[in-house]
């Protein structure tokens, strides 16, 4: 196949100079395989890329100085009202600035999407078991990234200096305060001073334009190279392996594919910078110390902390001349804390629960790992009930409940519904399981009916085809926890525990290991012995240290006890 | 008919029959649903005798079950009107809340009972029972050459902590709410400041002047009709509908792209 | 990256420019591989190197030579897609999309020119003329590439192999050898004195940029516990900055926002010193309220909600509950401002009221506590 001269030249003029020719092949033969849950993660992408260049384009016209001006612009409802630099400008860019709103509307809307998106991704990444080594690196990345895009849209929304957002700056003030020993001086070190000060606009303009974006640019690469680099997890399936790839080459397929999910990200964005109306701050008003408004909010992604600060009830504990404000502080770092460090430690946490050790190319599907599936649920639940708590009042005038009810469900709820969750998604995975394990063993109902000779009728199945087989029989493969020395046949000849099983906390261990491991089994004709891996593929990874023996202490695939709670 | 059975099994039929029912109901419900208040008319002229009379009449069929004959109130009831003024009670008629018909927690905007010439009869006659303030002229309630820049800022100072920026409405407690300013009139918006109606305060032509009050009143009939330049507007209710056309809107259309762009063609995916 | 993934062969398979044909590639391959390479996979001159699980079952599904072929080798991808027909359709279909796409950009330069703002109405319409026509032209060349893949691309499935990540033992030992060499040529490990000296060095450089923040911001000292209200300080409306009497604010059930004369511009100000005023009825102010603090039933409190910080406006006249919006924290007017509901610990302080010689409202001092959230010093 003949190329283009002109390429042909461009080609070799770089590769004398950079020596890419193989390594470039390399990458455009790569194999990236094909489920749509895989795009999540670039929808984030794309966002961001979008963030950057209408926020490049905003950056031209917006002021960041809390100066006070008095407005004399086109939006003639605020003539005469004295507001910041800031707001002024901001009100410049979608009045006065063509493209300007447009632009505005593209940029927080992509940052909604983008954090949207990463939520999706995270729980996608969650349920399949993608965080798993060897990603727990880019998980833990993760996790960064999405704190980093919290931070910076609550800079960014709160830039433009209305009534809205001054009020959520004015919550962050107060949550600062209320931090033992050192509240007061982290408050007035971000401000400058007392509440608002002159400062704040233009420090958080330098967070929002410059260290922030950097630092998740920089972290986006890293989580980009080490995907490319460790190759994609993929769905299970016929010929998908632990140890390989199966999909479509970068170039031209995955070029093509992805090239038209940024047009779409882009154009969607631009359809509801056109249609849907997104942070009118010219209805807010400009920021003023002494007004507040019904229904205030901050962006969705904030929402959870929002619904914590409001269900938390009023506790505070004054010793020896010091006030120890818990209902502030305790909402504001204890949900989302938690939520992240149990989230950044869970690979970790499941790695030494189940003892696995090995590599994981393949995920799982959400109901064969029951347990992760339904934690990630009952986390999920929790999650979303802050956050409806954040928007208890909008909730409560709209659909006529009373106001205080529900902060008082919410209080209830946050508890009881991650229970429910926990309980009610355990129970689903096991009976799709079931499903799953039926048509294995039973065949797919063909809708053909026939008359035996007995007069019977019975409906004709036929086995499940080869592809649906290899869906069906993937199932994460448990290696059991370390078994200890001296340990012999007889059930009560235990030896010496393992380091890691000893005491109470080996003892806990094993428990937990037989919880998270709690499946229905596979059939056992012929499936499920300890060998195989995902898939039906072959070829165990070299690199773990895998225990010797099918004695396994606690469940594999074969012997997990169902039933359990 | 026969093209429809015909197609009874299409894939997208299910679709289309819901498609059909939403709009069917859709439609039953906007036919049904009330419209709103008559806005009030010009303002009366000085009471007399005759309106006067004929005002009591009304109350005393409409309003006095609650109010009283002699408009004394009844504990745990309904208040006494004595030194209420026309404005409230032209307040409260215009707008549909009274004569009450159910009891909530809260008296709601409904099609007035009375009409114009009716309201402004009971209005003289509880006027001429106690006082109390009046309701306003014409002139009192023309927004022409108000301070909008004053009353955005008198309104989102005293009104928005109840009824939102732009007077959207807002939740209270026990079920009450502040209701949205969509379709109040100069003169109930004037009369409400003035008269304070249930849980709202007193906003007296001393403490909020005239003046002031018409600059309010101008604000917020200037930005209800303000069309919205960035697109629909999503309730102006801020970023809780924002967040929800984030995932149902944009998050739902990439996936939507997502499985389309990754989707096994047709032909092979029957296998 | 390149050295796992592309086998670690430093040496070149096939001349660049010149190709060796179909006879020579499996010499070439057998030449250039390496046996043991590829796990599960047979030696020798005769061994394809590539393979993956079974294919699945349909039409224009392929095997990927992964090994880099001499150029002129087999395909590794079908040049056209099966359908032709569907494809040529699908072409069409493709290049319309390009063209809206090209219609649409267009148009968005079009409304650029065209489409004026500077009123609300002008920015209405043009902001929806730019921001169709950019959707629409994104979204076409999506929908086009799109289609272009999936009718016009073969369908192709591939695999390739994955390798274990972790380095080989002898490439670690390498790596452990290099690395404590040069610890030891350093010296580093074995002159203590430089170790300990050169991180001593580094410690205060390293708490530098710390230090430089100190100037950020003042320290709190007292300020949190003042406001500028003083004795003698008028109370004025806010945004009409009138000064009232009580006679002005006379009806039973007014609330309204009022601020200390003089401070209408001073935010900072105002972020603290930002007061509710209430008319009750007589009788109506019971304690914990301080009675000396009111003038004719017209009672004060700071607006500044003790929860966060919000202005705690919202006063429903039935109920004389204080309600701030934020987290519905709900006060009792009547009573001291005492926390009746929500996540406030302390009541909104009174601010105590006086008259002063021209019958004005005025304060009689500042605030008998802080106002405002809770904080570590707060006793």
């Amino acid at each position: 196949m003949s190329t283009n001269h002109a390429l042909e030249g461009v080609g070799t003029w770089l590769d004398d100079r950079l020596h890419g020719a193989r390594g470039v092949r390399v990458l455009l033969r790569k194999v990236f395989p094909d489920h749509w849950t895989f795009l999540l993660g670039e929808i984030a992408l794309y966002s961001f890329i979008i963030l950057l260049l209408t926020g490049t384009f905003l950056t031209l016209f917006f002021q960041p100085s809390m100066g006070t001006v008095v407005y004399h612009g086109s939006y003639t409802n605020l003539d005469g009202v004295s507001m910041s630099r800031a707001y002024a400008s901001t009100l410049n860019i979608s009045f006065d600035v063509r493209g300007g709103l447009l632009m505005r509307q593209i940029h927080h809307w992509a940052a909604d999407l983008f954090m949207a998106a990463i939520m999706a991704h995270m729980i996608r990444i969650f349920f399949t078991g993608a965080y798993r080594k060897p990603r727990e690196v880019n998980w833990l990345i993760g996790i960064t990234l999405f704190t980093l895009g919290l931070l910076e849209g609550l800079f960014g929304y709160s830039l433009p200096d209305d009534l809205l957002s001054g009020a959520g700056l004015r919550i962050l003030e107060g949550v600062l305060q209320s931090i033992p020993i050192v509240g007061t001086y982290v408050a007035f070190f971000l401000f400058g001073g007392p509440f608002p000060g002159s400062d704040i606009i233009p420090r958080m303009y330098m967070l929002h334009v410059l260290l922030i974006p950097g630092l998740i640019l920089a972290l986006v690469t890293a989580h980009l190279f080490i995907m490319v680099f460790q190759k994609h997890t993929q769905m299970p399936g016929k010929g998908r392996t632990n140890t390989n790839v199966v999909g479509q080459p970068m170039y031209p397929y995955f070029m093509a594919k992805t090239g038209a999910f940024f047009f779409f990200t882009f154009g969607i964005l631009a359809l509801a910078g056109a249609f849907a109306q997104i942070n009118p701050i010219w209805l807010y008003g400009p920021y003023n110390a002494v007004a507040m408004s019904a229904g205030s909010q901050p962006d969705f992604y904030m929402g959870m902390l929002e619904g914590a600060l409001r269900v938390f009830p009023a506790w505070q504990w004054v010793v020896f001349g010091h006030t120890f404000a818990f209902n502030v502080f305790i909402p504001a770092l204890l949900p989302l804390g938690a939520l992240f460090t149990g989230a950044a430690f869970w690979p970790f946490i499941e790695q030494w629960v189940t003892g696995d050790k090995l590599e994981h190319h393949v995920n799982d599907r959400p109901r064969n790992a029951p347990t992760r599936t339904a934690i990630g649920v009952a986390v999920i639940t929790l999650y979303g009930v802050l956050w409806a708590e954040g928007a208890n009042d909008i909730l409560a005038n709209h659909f006529d409940i009373s106001l205080y009810l529900t902060t008082e469900i919410a209080r209830v709820a946050w508890i009881v519904a991650p229970i429910i969750a926990y309980i009610l998604t355990k129970r689903i995975c096991l009976g799709l399981q079931r499903k799953d394990v039926h048509l294995l063993e039973h065949g797919v109902e063909t809708g053909i009916i026939r008359q035996l000779p007995s007069g019977e009728f019975i409906e004709e199945t036929r086995p499940v085809d080869e592809e649906s087989r290899a869906i069906l029989e993937s199932r994460p493969h448990y290696q059991g926890l370390p078994r200890g020395a001296g340990a012999g046949p007889e059930e009560s000849q235990e030896g010496v525990p393992a380091p890691g099983m000893r005491g109470a906390i080996g003892k806990a261990r094993e428990r937990l290991y037989n919880v998270i491991t709690e499946s229905v089994p596979l059939p056992a004709n012929g499936h499920g012995n300890g060998h195989a891996i995902e898939g039906n593929g072959h070829g165990d990874q070299p690199s773990a240290v895998v225990p010797s023996g099918s004695g396994q202490s606690g469940a594999g695939p074969d012997d997990g006890p169902p039933g359990q709670p | 008919m026969s093209w429809i059975t015909a197609r009874r099994r299409h894939p997208a039929a299910g679709y289309a029959i819901l498609l059909l029912g939403l709009l069917l109901v859709g439609a039953v419900y906007a036919s049904v649903v009330g419209g709103g208040t008559a806005a009030s008319a010009a303002p009366p002229a000085a009471a007399d005798e005759a309106q006067i009379t004929a005002g009591r009449t009304i109350f005393l069929q409409d309003c006095a079950t609650c109010h009283g004959f002699a408009a004394q109130g009844q504990s745990g009831v309904a208040p006494s009107l004595i030194g209420v003024g026309s404005a409230a009670v032209d307040f409260q008629v215009s707008t549909g809340r009274m004569p009450l018909k159910d009891s909530g927690a809260e008296a709601s905007r409904k099609p007035p009972q009375l009409n114009t010439a009716q309201t402004h009869a009971v209005a003289a006659y509880i006027a001429a029972l106690g006082g109390g303030p009046a309701i306003p002229s014409a002139a009192e309630v023309n927004t022409s050459g108000a301070d909008v820049g004053l009353g955005q800022k008198l309104f989102v100072t005293n009104c928005a902590q109840c009824h939102n920026f732009v007077g959207a409405g807002g939740a209270l407690t026990y079920g009450k709410y502040a209701p949205p300013l969509t379709k109040s009139t100069p003169t109930q918006m004037y009369e409400a400041m003035l008269t304070g109606p249930e849980a709202m305060p007193v906003f007296n032509n001393t403490t909020i002047t005239p003046d002031q009050k018409r600059a309010i009143i101008a604000y917020v009939t200037k930005t209800r009709v303000q069309a919205n330049p960035g697109g629909f507007s999503l309730g102006r209710i801020g970023p809780v509908t924002e967040g929800l056309v984030a995932f149902l809107g944009l998050l739902l259309f990439m996936v939507l792209a997502a499985l389309w762009i990754t989707a096994k063609h047709g032909k092979t995916s029957h296998e | 990256m390149s050295d796992t993934n592309d086998h670690g062969h430093p040496g070149d398979h096939g001349q660049p420019g010149e190709s060796a044909r179909g006879d020579d590639l499996m010499a070439d391959l057998a030449a250039a591989g390496q046996p043991g390479e590829h796990e599960g996979q047979p030696d020798g001159p005769q061994a394809r190197r590539r393979v993956i699980g079974t294919p699945a079952p349909a039409a224009g599904r392929t095997m990927l030579a992964e090994e880099p072929a001499a150029g002129g080798a087999p395909r590794e991808l079908p040049a056209d897609p099966e359908n032709l027909e569907s494809a040529k359709r699908a072409e069409r279909i493709v290049a319309a999309c390009f063209v809206l796409a090209m219609l649409a950009g267009l148009g968005f330069i079009a409304a650029y020119v065209i489409f004026q703002v500077h009123t609300v109405n002008n920015t209405l319409h043009s902001n929806l003329a730019l921001g169709t026509t950019m959707g629409v032209a994104f979204l076409a060349m999506g929908v086009g590439a799109t289609i272009w893949v999936r009718r016009l691309m073969p369908d192709v499935e591939v695999s390739e192999e994955r390798h274990p990540l972790a380095s080989t033992p002898e490439n670690k030992a390498a790596f452990a050898q290099t690395f404590e060499e040069g610890a030891q040529t350093s010296q580093f490990v074995k002159r203590p004195l430089i170790r300990r000296t050169l991180i001593a060095a580094t410690v205060p450089v390293a708490v530098a940029p710390i230090v430089l923040l100190r100037d950020m911001g003042p320290l709190p000292e007292k300020s949190l516990d003042h406001t500028v209200w003083k004795k003698g300080t008028r109370l004025v409306v806010y945004g009409t900055n009138r000064p009232l009497t009580p006679a002005d604010f006379s009806t039973p059930g007014s609330s309204l926002s009022v601020i200390p004369e003089g401070y209408a511009e001073n935010d900072n100000a105002l972020a603290k010193a930002a007061t509710t005023l209430i008319k009750f009825r007589p009788g109506q102010l019971r304690a914990p309220t301080v009675m000396n603090w009111t003038v004719n039933d017209i009672v004060a409190y700071s607006k500044i909600c003790t929860h966060l910080g919000c202005p705690a406006a919202l006063y429903e006249q039935t109920t004389h509950h204080i309600l701030c919006p934020c987290h519905q924290s709900t006060f009792d007017a009547a009573r001291g401002a005492q926390v009746l509901f929500g996540p406030a610990t302390r009541p909104l302080p009174q601010l105590p009221l006086t008259t002063n010689a021209q019958g004005f409202l005025v304060a009689q001092s500042d605030y008998h506590e802080p106002v405002g959230p809770s904080f570590w010093e707060r006793s």
